[in-house]
């Protein structure tokens, strides 16, 4: 008995052993690990290396062939003039109102066009499509709306009697006309990213709410807003992510203007790198990467927290 | 009944509204487009007393000695050649990467991530692209839209690797099947729905792209289409019409995927909402 048992024993290494070598061989032989080389490669190229690279460049005066380190001279300038901390600042405001706007939008039309509204397809694919269409062509088509004294949007509101603000000639409003657009534009993804959490509730906990005489609010609040969370994170990250790097739009509409009042960060660096200050661009692009990290790291690890507590 | 009578009020409250939210601003490019110069410049809805389609078309593609059509064909080999690669290269990686645990996952997988939320530096790519010789040329372009859309299709192929069954490929081994003729194909023809999701929504993504263009391939001759809509807005700033005709034409492409692939689209935009 314990003579079997301990030649079991040791046979048992060496035959897991030969198991395992076995086993590896297959996996070597069916899923090489060079598939992994030609994204690698690319990867590493065109975007590892830019990366690294920009955290070099920045702290220095550069001209593409040659370089002078000048410590964080870029990175004072940056935060010293006016102009380029206002962009820091616009990048905030815009990346947090565009997907602030669209968590409650999308979900409010996601609701709306999962219940038992008519011609829900039809309104589905028209709150949709403006996500497929060039964002330049989107901010042709509404620099036109929002021309101040011509456009579609103030003679609409002059009908009503209403005088329309200026739009994109407003300093104080530039910024926020195209974050509206840019809503426009985008809340049609949000729209399906919710429509398919909600569809993904089960209906048994419709059932069991409406037994327990839960009203329409109250349903909303305890069963489909806990459930339909992992939307609302996809939605925020997704928009922030988008929203803190935006630039075609922008560029689009008010190329950071009048003066600098719509400047965001990717405003700065193409302007900059446009002037051929590419160590001050670079400088920008580090500093949005920041934002960028500080803002949604943070953010992903508080909602994965909150999705692991539900 | 009281109910459906709501239902029908809100509805057509609903449709009343979005038509006047997204239909109007399309219903203004497409009413301008065929405008002649001066109708067009008072910007508004009215429908045009004369029509000039014909005219205006052949303007807008003469422009610029027929910048518009070379950027079309720019277009169209940076999207084909673009989608091409990201499918091929990212379904290799999806595929390893789901079937095979190594030491290599989690390297693979934070890079994944970088890709999606790290914004690229622009400047360095450019000196990148320039010390090996591809900055201003369509296939250093092309290499750089490929790189960008790996992390997104990577993603996608993995999750749908999950659903294919390890035995086939066990079976294809016994069988007496490479690695090469496993992946291409055993593999690759059953995860066609995603190849399809894949690129429906990346040429879009790269037909669309503005930024990349912008930056790694300037100059007229490489213009791409949505750099000639940029270029015309600073020429026509007094001919709408012609800048109108020029939005219509880009829009067609995605209306015309859009009309025929709506359900991938959505899919693929919304993989992974449910499960977080």
């Amino acid at each position: 008995m314990t003579a079997a048992v301990s030649a079991e024993l040791r046979a048992a290494p060496a035959e897991r052993e030969s198991g395992s070598r076995r086993r590896s061989n297959y996996l070597a032989k069916a899923y090489p690990l060079w598939y992994y080389l030609p994204a690698g490669l690319l990867f590493l190229v065109f975007f590892a290396i830019p990366t690294f690279a920009s955290f070099f460049f920045s702290l220095t005066r550069w001209s593409l062939f040659d370089w002078e380190f000048i410590g964080l001279e870029n990175f004072r300038q940056f935060l010293s003039e006016p102009q380029l901390i206002g962009s820091l600042k616009n990048t905030v405001i815009f990346g947090v109102l565009t997907s602030g706007a669209k968590v409650v939008l999308g979900m409010g039309l996601g609701l709306l066009l999962t219940s038992q509204i008519r011609a829900r397809g039809l309104l589905r694919s028209l709150v949709f499509f403006p996500v497929l269409v060039s964002t330049i062509g989107v901010g042709v088509m509404f620099t036109t709306m929002m021309h101040p004294t011509d456009g579609l949007l103030n003679t609409a509101l002059a009908v009503i009697g209403i005088e329309g603000p200026k739009w994109l000639a407003d300093p104080q409003l530039a910024l926020i006309s195209v974050a509206l657009v840019d809503i426009w534009k985008g809340v049609g993804l949000a729209t399906v990213i919710y429509m398919a959490g909600i569809v993904a509730v089960p209906a048994e906990y419709y059932e069991a709410a409406r037994v327990d005489g839960s009203g329409a609010w109250s349903t909303f609040r305890h069963i489909t807003l806990p459930l339909i969370r992992p939307a609302t994170f996809t939605v925020i990250t997704l928009s922030l992510i988008g929203g803190l790097r935006s630039f075609d739009l922008i560029w689009a509409m008010t190329s950071g203007g009048p003066g600098f009042a719509s400047d965001v960060i990717a405003s700065v660096v193409y302007k900059q790198y446009q002037a051929g200050f590419y160590g001050l661009s670079t400088a920008g692009n580090v500093v949005m990467f920041l934002v960028v990290m500080l803002i949604v790291l943070p953010l992903n690890h508080f909602m994965r927290k909150a999705e692991v507590d539900q | 009944m009281k109910s459906r009578i709501r239902i029908n009020v809100v509805s057509a409250l609903t449709l009343i509204l979005f038509v006047i939210v997204f239909v109007v601003p399309f219903l203004l490019v497409l009413v301008n487009a065929v405008k002649d110069r001066q109708e067009a410049s008072e910007l508004n809805l009215s429908l045009p007393t004369s029509f000039h389609l014909v005219e205006n078309l052949r303007e807008v593609f003469a422009a610029r000695n027929y910048m518009l059509v070379t950027a079309m064909v720019n277009s169209t080999i940076l999207t084909v050649a673009s989608v091409t690669g990201m499918v091929i290269v990212a379904a290799m990686v999806g595929f390893v990467l789901q079937r095979r645990s190594s030491r290599l996952n989690g390297l693979v997988n934070a890079a994944v991530l970088m890709g999606l939320i790290v914004p690229p530096a622009v400047v360095p790519t450019i000196w990148v692209l320039q010390s090996i010789g591809l900055f201003k040329t369509l296939p250093g372009l092309i290499l750089v839209e490929i790189t960008f859309g790996i992390s997104f299709c990577v993603l996608l192929f993995r999750a749908f690797m999950s659903t294919v069954p390890r035995e086939l490929d066990e079976a294809a081994i016994i069988d007496g099947c490479g690695p090469l003729r496993l992946f291409f194909q055993v593999i690759m023809p059953l995860l066609k729905p995603t190849v399809v999701t894949i690129i429906v929504v990346q040429s879009v993504a790269v037909f669309n792209d503005f930024v990349h263009p912008l930056y790694f391939l300037p100059g007229e001759e490489n213009a791409t289409v949505q750099l000639t809509l940029y270029n015309f807005m600073s020429q026509y700033s007094t001919q709408w019409n012609l800048l109108f005709m020029n939005i219509l034409l880009i829009t067609i492409p995605p209306l015309i995927v859009f009309l025929f692939f709506n359900r991938q689209i959505v899919a693929g935009m919304t993989s992974g909402a449910v499960k977080g």
